[in-house]
């Protein structure tokens, strides 16, 4: 039984702590929020000279060539840095999508520039309201030109390439869906930066009117592809949303030790100290079902669907439990913009709604556990 | 990351299995499938011999107590030995629930604090399951203030040396069946509460000594009542010195809440199959959205402490100390037995509310809603449990205490003026 990360794994991850804590300070996080750049730049390419973008990306592709298990610490430190950085839409979404779906010439082109930071990629997936499903994908591809729109598309205006989702041949409900890549600098592609939750991490409107697009992976293809590459994901972000739960955590009960009121350190009273410990309690479970996710996408296990499921309610629930905690733990100065509180709070938010709400993977588990049901049977 | 045994632990497993399926009493297997939330499940005899059979076959062949050293009647294997044990040992353990106070809880406080005579008269026996151990600890006037005890302890005046207990104790799981108690008293009120208390084990057929079972909420009697008349215990049963029991009564609470807090249900899987089973609206309770969504967070809390278990196990199998994490199982899985037992209840209607042969799964949800008000208290309120992650774990201050300074006889005793 080993359900832990190894040493090096674990010395890796202090390393990126270290990095992230002394070039992500407050005010790179803030400037999104208060109208400077889309991301953090200088970082992002910091990231990438480090390795971190490309550690789970094979050599042979630009890739540091490492595992899945390192990603997954290393999108647990930028969750924790909550870092203004395209790396799940370009690497936990589109690198992963290439990986999986690639030809060697997509590979090839394509990977090196996201492992080394050139390139940013993102996965257009997403048309309106509610949850997505086959029917409400408009987009279409015809003779190798996509036409249509996708809204929001998280780092849509600030990536170059995009994984998009639409309609191709002759299939019907998910075998209708194809996947394309699209060069989002060519012609035939407009976007529009939206106004969001959480401006740390961008979201874009994209129209294309005949925008070139090269298909990945088969035909009809597109829905199963992307169901299992959201999964994989899934088990990403859920270690961001982890870091970020813990430290929310950490900045309670940093505060609650400060803070005196009514002659005491607020710590000291049960209402805050019972919060603070309920916020433990879902922090260590998501940690301990990221875990398992971690698990099943490093040993590419039968399991990592419903592991996937539940690292992602498990972990969407944490974070926005201790964020919205962390604020109440602070009481009035919590809700002010100067403190970082509501940095955390809008992130989890964010973060809750990116890859399909928590309703739409609640259904997805219960779903899974059921046909696990069935095989067992 | 990986759910392997190492080969040491492989070969472990083995020895167990071939030994468990040579020798485990699998006459009683359905009977034990079938157990409810708080019945054992067997008729076919008596359930407290069979679980003292199994318990003595086990010790006969050095698999009782397996963390125990060898002279005390244990097994000296390793904390993952003990888990892995379990994890073989499978429903085959639950017969042990009569001994788990005394293996988990007693026979460690006796093991670090009593002679060298008394544990190897005492803890053999306890192994095998041929003495039963209770704990008497809590009272009408201390449950989670332990210290505000009452139960007094004061010298004999006629120079024996001998102690003379009157009192009264409460929520003593198995009193009725243990032939030795964990005892702890106050045998100094004008020293402040957690400084005048002391603690001795007791034979229970003591004259003075009277188990009455007390009729639960829920209609059964699992714990008692204990009371103390002028009940006297030789000053060589006295574990630790006069005025530390507070002390050695730490080393009994935290395996409590140990042994205890490992491995819980919280009933999902059998919701989960309800809910397969169960219509709405003339479709499968599963199909609807809102159960669904139920179901989901029932399933990654059941899952959350499977792989918390499963990071402490990891501790183990690599000779380190679990983290606090572990310290989580109890409260999650007391609090989601009870709104699970509710909602299991919620999707059976207007019936949900009649308990008897009718009800789905042999009533096991009804029983569950009545039984689950215990978990958050036994053992460490859900509100103990959560001072204890702040404070341990966490590191925020504690309460400010009003009694820590004050004379034990001077702290009051009612809220009413």
């Amino acid at each position: 039984m080993n359900l832990d990360f190894s040493d090096d794994q674990k010395q890796l991850q202090d390393q990126i702590r270290r990095f992230l804590s002394e070039k992500c300070t407050p005010a790179v996080v803030r400037s999104g929020l208060e109208g400077g750049e889309p991301f953090a730049r200088d970082l992002y390419r910091g990231l990438a000279e480090m390795g971190v973008l490309g550690v789970a990306i094979p050599e042979a592709y630009g890739g540091v060539g490492l595992s899945h298990l390192e990603l997954c610490l290393a999108a647990e430190e930028l969750g924790r840095a909550l870092a203004p950085v395209p790396v799940a839409s370009s690497i936990y979404l589109a690198a992963e999508f290439l990986l999986q779906a690639g030809t060697e010439a997509q590979k090839k082109a394509w990977l090196p520039r996201l492992a080394s930071g050139e390139s940013i990629g993102t996965f257009a997936f997403v048309e309106g309201q509610g949850r997505m499903t086959p029917d409400k994908v408009a987009a279409a591809v015809r003779d190798g030109r996509l036409s249509g729109a996708k809204s929001p598309v998280p780092d849509g205006d600030i990536a170059d390439l995009a994984v998009v989702a639409a309609r191709s041949g002759a299939g019907r409900g998910e075998q209708a869906i194809s996947l394309f890549l699209v060069d989002l600098n060519g012609p035939g592609v407009t976007r529009e930066t939206l106004a969001s939750i959480d401006p740390t991490r961008s979201q874009a409107r994209l129209a294309f009117e005949g925008a070139p697009a090269e298909r990945l992976g088969g035909e009809g293809e597109g829905w199963a592809i992307a169901s299992q590459v959201m999964d994989r994901a899934a088990i990403l972000m859920a270690f961001e949303q982890v870091g970020g739960a813990d430290r929310a955590l950490s900045m309670a009960r940093d505060y609650a030790l400060d803070r005196m009121a009514f002659g005491r350190q607020i710590g000291s009273f049960q209402a805050i100290k019972h919060m603070l410990a309920d916020m433990y309690v879902s922090a260590t479970l998501a940690r301990s079902n990221c875990y398992y996710g971690a698990w099943a996408l490093a040993s590419g296990s039968s399991e990592l669907p419903v592991a996937a499921a539940t690292a992602r309610v498990s972990a969407t629930q944490a974070f926005q439990h201790c964020a919205k905690n962390n604020i109440q733990v602070h009481g009035g100065m919590g809700f002010t913009w100067a403190f970082d509180c509501h940095l955390f709070y809008r992130r989890s938010n964010a973060l809750a709604l990116a890859l399909g709400s928590l309703s739409t993977w609640e259904d997805l588990l219960i779903s899974r556990l059921q046909g696990a049901n069935t095989q067992a049977a | 990351m990986d759910f392997d045994d190492t080969p040491e632990e492989a070969a472990f497993r083995a020895e167990a299995r071939a030994w468990i399926q040579a020798n485990a009493p699998t006459h009683l297997e359905a009977e034990l499938k079938r157990a409810g939330f708080a019945s054992s499940g067997i008729d076919s005899e008596d359930p407290m011999a069979a679980s003292k059979a199994w318990q003595k076959r086990k010790a006969e062949a050095g698999w009782a107590c397996l963390n125990w050293p060898k002279e005390y009647g244990g097994g000296a294997r390793t904390p993952i030995e003990r888990v892995i044990w379990g994890q073989e040992e499978g429903i085959y353990g639950s017969l042990s629930s009569p001994f788990i106070i005394g293996h988990g809880m007693c026979g460690p406080t006796v093991m670090a604090w009593a002679s060298e005579d008394h544990k190897r008269r005492l803890l053999p026996p306890l192994a095998s399951g041929e003495e039963i151990w209770c704990q008497l600890f809590s009272e009408p006037a201390g449950g989670s203030d332990l210290a505000g005890l009452r139960t007094s302890a004061v010298k004999a005046d006629d120079g024996s040396g001998d102690w003379i207990i009157n009192g009264q104790k409460i929520w003593t799981s198995g009193a009725q069946h243990s032939q030795w108690g964990l005892l702890i008293t106050r045998t100094n009120p004008d020293a402040p509460k957690h400084k005048g208390l002391t603690m001795f084990f007791l034979s229970m057929s003591t004259p003075g000594v009277e188990v009455r079972p007390i009729k639960q909420a829920n209609g059964q009697s699992g714990f008692n009542e204990v009371y103390f008349t002028d009940v006297r215990i030789p000053d060589d049963q006295r574990l630790g010195a006069v005025g530390q029991g507070w002390e050695v009564s730490l080393t009994t609470l935290m395996n409590e809440r140990l042994s205890i807090g490992s491995g819980m249900s919280t009933g999902f899987p059998e919701l989960f199959d309800f809910c397969l089973q169960a219509e709405v609206d003339g479709r499968p309770a599963v199909d609807d959205a809102s159960v669904r969504s139920r179901l989901a967070q029932f399933a990654v809390k059941q899952s959350g402490l499977k792989y918390t278990g499963m990071r402490a196990i990891t501790a183990l199998s690599k000779g380190e100390t679990p983290g606090p994490e572990n310290s989580i199982g109890k409260l999650v899985a007391g609090a989601t037995m009870q709104e699970l037992a509710m909602f299991a209840l919620d999707i059976q209607g207007q019936s949900g509310a009649i308990q008897d042969e009718s009800s789905p799964m042999n009533a096991r949800f009804q029983q569950m809603l009545l039984r689950s008000p215990a978990t958050r208290i036994e053992g460490g309120s859900d509100e103990i449990l959560r001072n204890i992650i702040g404070e341990r774990v966490l590191g925020l201050p504690g309460d400010i205490r009003v009694d820590k300074d004050v004379a034990f006889r001077d702290i009051p005793t009612s809220g009413r003026k």
